[in-house]
């Protein structure tokens, strides 16, 4: 499992003079699953191109089993992609189609027949090895376009947002199913999206990025959990992102009240972004010495409500089950473990204050229905 | 409105068919005189298909034109291929490059073709350099542009992820090509080859410039014929030349009627 497959090493890259990748350091091991989560523009698709030799980075080196290949182009790479739109060859039919690369390679007929039904069964395609690629449906084809990269036994295979264009309940089945396959086969998967949830249910690893660069790599988990910055907080999950102050190791200040944290290691009295995932925060009763705050609004959403407040000006997103009206007044517990105590960087007060959430929020939740994934 | 619209399109298609209808209709005349019809007979294209002097021009015509047209789609397609590898400035460049030999008027095509070969045939001491290699070179280069501009769009409106599909299955840029890339742009292609030899088929002005005694063509020969009385069996060759040419514009919008429609199909 940690064996190294695939390293990039300083890797930029320049288009006419505008820098999308930026100094990118990041190893991949055998049989991972990695996924390159970030917006679009973030640079995933051109590190993923790079890898697949479709672009030579402009400085910096790529290795494949410890060989530099930089210079190796795409059909001398034991790396098969799934492209975003499929890219099927519509002149061919289903079975020409997965068969092109092994035909390429000249097997002969009698091995490429084994593999090719094989195949078919494992993307659940039996009997539609004569059918025309146009008259399949999205999912179908894309399932095409798995088994055609898959057949020719490759080490890594890319995935370019493949499930993109699948409308909300197709690409929950194809999640569990790229990663059944993904587990059988142990082959690498390179999995690109810019869908959070996506790559926090299929990945072992996933790498934020934006503007260019890696902004966190670590699990799941971890990148839900404990966040690098405001912009992986605000980008995985909703975060409430606050100014603190590290008063002392696991002790933090905040709209004037002194928290119990379980993190360490920053300056005495350092400026620090505090993240409240809203599904953390306990609403009691008023006073007590808790922080107060006024309901300014509720949203239900079918399994929890999302509860906006207010903390002394400042928006917070809650989400409860109990359910508030606009007005009340309530008080806010925090546990040690719902506080994330992160270092100042570029992304601090940009993101994380919910303020400004009708057009925020109302943006996200119009941008997570097109692609169909409410949480 | 629409029934002036509906009389104003009759007008209008009689104006562009009424002298092909005429010459139809004399070619089938038994008399010599235009005006006065005398008769329905064959006999002026049996006399045409018996004269032994206008066969093997038209052979000579076809010869040129499938040649000329064969040569121009190879190096059309090629350059079609190369044009949209390059970046957005040196693609305008190019494009309009090869959209102003289209514009250029034919008589200036052909009159600088033949004072180029003239100027060759006098540098490489050949006294009479206009023949078939000149009518050659000179249909070859005035079908080129018709073969890149048909080619052009389909390379355009290829998804881009097929090439890269296939370099990404093992095949080289030039495998890729002929797997993958060439079954897209196919209807471009034939288009592009038949636009090219009609065009050469009934080229007149250029090949009149670039022609020699030894390899002369029909439509040539038939201006030479123009100038002595018309003989009827003459409007029963430009009648077939017409149905020829009619035949292929609509081989085609037939083509590119089905193109659109596996265009429709895919989406």
């Amino acid at each position: 499992m940690a064996k190294e497959l695939i390293r990039l090493q300083n890797v930029s890259m320049n288009f006419d003079g505008e820098q999308v990748l930026n100094s990118i350091n990041l190893t991949i091991n055998d049989s991972e699953f990695l996924t390159l989560l970030g917006p679009s523009g973030c640079g995933k698709t051109t590190t993923l191109r790079i890898i697949g030799g479709f672009q030579k980075p402009t400085s910096g080196d790529v290795f494949f089993d410890g060989e530099r290949i930089n210079d190796v182009p795409p059909y001398r790479r034991r790396i098969n992609t799934v492209f975003q739109k499929y890219a099927l060859f519509p002149h061919l039919d289903v079975y020409d189609n997965i068969a092109f690369g092994l035909r390429v390679s000249k097997l002969d007929e009698d091995e490429i027949d084994r593999r090719v039904t094989e195949m078919l069964e494992i993307v659940s395609l039996k009997g539609f090895q004569n059918r025309k690629v146009t008259s399949l449906s999205g999912g179908q084809q894309q399932r095409v376009a798995i088994a055609r990269a898959l057949v020719n036994q490759p080490k890594v295979l890319l995935l370019d947002e493949p499930l993109g264009a699948l409308d909300m309940r197709l690409r929950k089945d194809m999640q569990n199913e790229l990663k059944r396959i993904q587990q059988a086969l142990e082959i690498t998967f390179i999995y690109v999206t810019h869908d959070q949830e996506e790559a926090l249910a299929m990945s072992d690893t996933v790498v934020v990025m934006d503007k260019g660069c890696i902004q966190q790599i670590g699990t799941p988990v971890d990148i839900y959990n404990e966040p690098k910055n405001a912009f992986v907080a605000d980008f995985i999950g909703e975060s409430n992102i606050l100014d603190g102050i590290m008063r002392r190791d696991y002790e933090v200040e905040f709209f004037g009240h002194r928290y119990a944290c379980l993190d360490k290691g920053f300056a005495p009295n350092e400026p620090v972004d505090v993240v409240i995932r809203p599904e953390d925060v306990d609403i009691v009763a008023p006073g007590n010495g808790y922080l107060s705050a006024t309901v300014t609004n509720v949203i239900f959403k079918g399994t929890f409500y999302d509860t906006f407040v207010d903390v002394a000006g400042f928006k917070w997103l809650i989400q409860t089950t109990d359910a508030h009206s606009i007005g009340d007044q309530i008080g806010i517990s925090l546990d040690p473990d719902a506080i994330h105590i992160m270092k100042k960087s570029d992304y601090s007060e940009k993101f994380g204050d919910y303020s400004s959430y009708s057009a925020e929020y109302d943006e996200m939740e119009t941008a997570s229905e097109d692609e169909g994934d409410e949480e | 409105m629409k029934r002036f619209s509906r009389v104003f399109t009759v007008i209008v298609f009689l104006f562009l068919y009424l002298p092909m209808i005429v010459l139809g209709v004399a070619s089938f005349n038994t008399g010599t005189d235009v005006a006065t019809w005398e008769g329905f007979t064959l006999s002026q294209y049996t006399a045409l298909f018996q004269d032994g002097a206008l066969l093997p021009l038209l052979r000579n015509s076809v010869i040129i034109a499938v040649v000329a047209s064969i040569i121009a789609t190879l190096l059309g397609t090629m350059a079609a291929v190369g044009i949209h590898k390059m970046n957005r400035r040196p693609k305008a460049l190019a494009m309009t490059l090869t959209n102003i030999p289209m514009t250029n008027p034919d008589i200036v095509t052909g009159v600088s073709l033949a004072l180029l070969f003239a100027f060759t045939g006098v540098i490489l001491k050949i006294n009479s350099i206009m023949g078939f290699a000149t009518l050659l070179i000179a249909h070859v280069t005035f079908d080129l542009p018709y073969v890149i501009l048909s080619v052009m769009p389909k390379l355009t409106q290829m998804d881009p992820d097929l090439q890269e599909a296939a370099l990404d299955l093992g095949c080289t840029p030039i495998q890729a090509f002929f797997k993958v890339v060439i079954h897209e742009i196919m209807p471009g292609i034939i288009s592009g080859a038949l636009m090219a030899f009609t065009m050469s088929l009934d080229d007149f002005v250029i090949s009149y410039f670039v022609y020699g005694p030894r390899f002369v063509t029909l439509p040539v020969e038939i201006y030479n014929y123009t100038k002595k009385p018309l003989q009827p069996k003459i409007y029963a060759l430009f009648t077939l030349l017409f149905l020829v040419i009619l035949l292929m514009m609509v081989i085609m919008n037939l083509l590119q009627a089905r193109d659109q429609k596996r265009q429709k199909g895919a989406v």
